[in-house]
């Protein structure tokens, strides 16, 4: 068992032809992933070469036909950030269960209509401006590097994050230690997103092979004290967090749109607070999270 | 991206929001010439990109063109909070004040909504009443695809217990306002305060706008007005070079790939003893010319002792950023103490570039953070 995605994933690729979606379909392919077509209009009836012998794969003008074409059940998205909207609009149109947006620097006026209209389908949207999902040996759909995670043990610590190379980081140090990994998910940076931390919580709560959950939040919002909050209710299952930012100075904008700490709220010191009153273990720095871990 | 007073009120009254006449001078005698026209009786604002512009000093009343022309050879080239002020902003004073009225848009993560937030503690810093008094703000979530509506503007003005024979106007500059942000691309609009004047009219005195970095492709106007002054030259570059650079005050710069292990890096250094000198993100992906760039950023600033490079290679590939370091030594002479984490893509091939470098190596972030702090600290 996993969360979201695992050897039953049928993948499209919005934004195949692209150098980004390039790239990214044949390092998906390599770990395992189904990919089962892609998606850029305009060029409907062309192939995508993966090369190393692997089978050519199709590209279709639009997302319901290569849902009509594949029965594909998700699409990972490596358009433009002006087009991304229109990507996700379309993916959810087509019906697709489950919709990862791996795009940067998407207009937050954007996400909050992209929400709106998310509110009615049954779509599932990860990100943006994430990562990606990786449940080890099944299915990669993102960029989360397949070389740093690992399925060893039966029983596997679930990750779920808003950053992208942190999240490699503690991973690395998770499978350098010999602790597999059921799904690592990271949600994204952004102010507005489609998954947060507890959508991701109750599905590893749920998950009988995930045993211990590792969150990584930032600073900004209030999402990691909704999530202790939820912890706090709701899950029996160990939980880890670091939170990054401590020193981040108020009215800056540390990189991810969302990282910001305004007046008083979006604090650090605020969310481990939160967390530790939850009951979660928080490290000081990531090399500790691993140690809490295992120990 | 944060506009001006002087901007955000403007892009206001595009939309029907009332605000007092008024010009922008740069010169003492461009502010007597201004106030000359509207009459004499007005407020001399400095243009800052930061809150707290009255208590330093930089809103003042003048009587007649002559005050104003005095005032503003005081207030130009005033410091505050670190900025200079190369602006003020003449307005005609408001016909007597009776009531002062907190007013914005922002957005609410949570909800995932545009929010109207309004308070009748207005004039005052909004974040003291919402921690003191939280019960005296009021809010309006409102959906895209409806707009402000006249009931939920009604709801705000009476519990806000403006006269009725204002709830109209108050309709018209909640919308306006809203129907500014949505253009705009704004992350805020907001107005404090909003005042009732002594002619029983509402008037927007003060106006503060924050536009939304992602959008300004398709804001081209606004981008124009980006203000350079409230940037360090450091992160202008960095900016114009696709990099992620905040200056801090600390002496050990930092290059990080990624956002949040680039704040978890500043952490740990703090953690450790240390204080960062900069937030710095390359990015993904980024080229040994970017790399190169961000060296020189980073050595620019004298306060420097120590740097760290944490690399997490996967878009990002080890090799890369090592040329870049090798390419920025070439262009800078220095001697400061550099520590080096490489892990992932390519790390093995980047380390073997760096072989001749004379660096420290770490495997461990902890690691590498210890060994910064004390080749910070001269040990």
């Amino acid at each position: 068992m996993s969360i979201l995605v695992d050897k039953n994933t049928k993948l499209l690729v919005q934004g195949i032809t692209g150098r980004e979606g390039g790239f990214h379909t044949r390092q998906m392919l390599a770990a395992g992933t189904n990919i089962v077509g892609g998606v850029t209009p305009g060029k409907g009836g062309e192939w995508f070469d993966p090369g190393d012998g692997r089978k050519q794969i199709p590209v279709f003008d639009t997302v319901k036909e290569a849902v009509a074409h594949t029965g594909a059940n998700a699409s990972v998205i490596f358009v433009p950030a002006r087009f991304a909207a229109d990507a996700i609009y379309e993916a959810a149109d087509a019906g697709l269960p489950l919709v990862v947006c791996i795009t940067e620097g998407i207009p937050v006026l954007d996400m909050i209509q992209v929400r709106a209209y998310l509110a009615n389908k049954p779509t599932r949207l990860i990100g943006p401006n994430c990562p990606g999902l990786i449940t080890p040996g099944q299915a990669k759909v993102g960029i989360i590097p397949a070389s740093i995670v690992s399925d060893a043990g039966d029983r596997k610590v679930g990750v779920v994050s808003k950053s992208g190379t942190l999240t490699y980081e503690v991973v690395y140090a998770l499978t350098q230690r010999g602790i597999g990994q059921s799904t690592c998910v990271g949600i994204g940076g952004d102010p507005i997103n489609g998954t947060n931390f507890i959508d991701v919580l109750q599905m590893f709560e749920e998950d009988p092979e995930t045993e211990q959950v590792v969150l990584i939040g930032e600073i900004g919002g209030n999402a990691e004290e909704k999530a202790a909050a939820f912890i706090a209710q709701h899950m029996t299952k160990k939980v880890t967090a670091f939170i990054a930012g401590r020193t981040a100075p108020p009215g800056r904008r540390m990189g991810h749109a969302g990282a910001i700490v305004e007046g008083k709220s979006g604090t650090a010191e605020s969310k481990v607070a939160a967390l530790r009153e939850a009951g979660v273990q928080v490290a000081d720095h990531p090399d500790q999270i691993v140690e809490m871990i295992a120990g | 991206m944060n506009l001006h007073e002087y901007q955000a009120k403007r892009l206001f009254a595009e939309h029907g929001v009332p605000i007092p006449r008024g010009d922008v001078a740069t010169s003492p005698a461009e502010a007597r010439e201004i106030a000359r026209e509207l009459g004499g009786r007005v407020v001399v604002k400095a243009q800052v990109l930061t809150g707290g512009r009255g208590k330093a000093g930089g809103v003042k009343l003048a009587s007649n063109p002559d005050e104003a022309e005095a005032l503003a050879t005081q207030i130009l080239g005033m410091n505050i909070k670190g900025l200079t002020v190369r602006k003020v902003l003449i307005d005609e004073q408001a016909p007597g004040i009776k009531q002062e009225i907190y007013l914005s848009v922002l957005i609410d993560r949570e909800r995932g909504l545009p929010m109207v937030m309004t308070s009748a503690a207005g004039g005052v810093d909004i974040e003291e009443v919402a921690e003191k008094t939280p019960e005296k703000i009021f809010r309006e979530h409102i959906e895209p695809m409806l707009g402000v509506r006249r009931y939920q503007t009604n709801g705000l003005a009476s519990q806000l217990g403006l006269p009725r024979e204002l709830w109209g106007d108050f309709y018209k500059i909640v919308s306006g306002l809203y129907r500014c942000f949505v253009a705009n691309d704004a992350s805020l609009t907001e107005i404090n305060p909003l005042v009732i004047t002594g002619e029983g009219k509402l008037l927007a005195l003060d106006g503060k706008m924050s536009v939304d970095d992602n959008a300004l492709f398709r804001q081209a106007r606004l981008a124009e007005m980006r203000d350079v002054d409230e940037e360090t030259p450091a992160e202008r570059e960095a900016r114009l070079n696709g990099l992620n650079f905040i200056q801090l005050d600390g002496n050990i710069g930092c290059m990080v790939n990624g956002a949040g292990l680039a704040m978890a890096t500043m952490d740990i250094i703090k953690l450790f003893g240390g204080e960062p000198a900069n937030f710095l993100d390359i990015g993904g992906g980024a080229k040994s010319e970017q790399v190169a760039t961000a060296l020189r950023l980073i050595l620019s600033d004298p306060k420097v002792k120590a740097v760290l490079f944490n690399i997490f290679g996967g878009i990002t590939r080890g090799d890369e950023v090592a040329r870049g370091i090798v390419e920025a030594l070439e262009q800078v002479q220095t001697d400061v103490p550099m520590v080096v984490r490489l892990v992932g893509t390519n790390a093995e091939e980047g380390m073997a570039i760096l072989a001749d470098a004379n660096m420290e190596t770490a495997v461990t972030l902890s690691d590498a953070a210890k060994k910064a702090v004390a080749a910070a600290k001269g040990k």
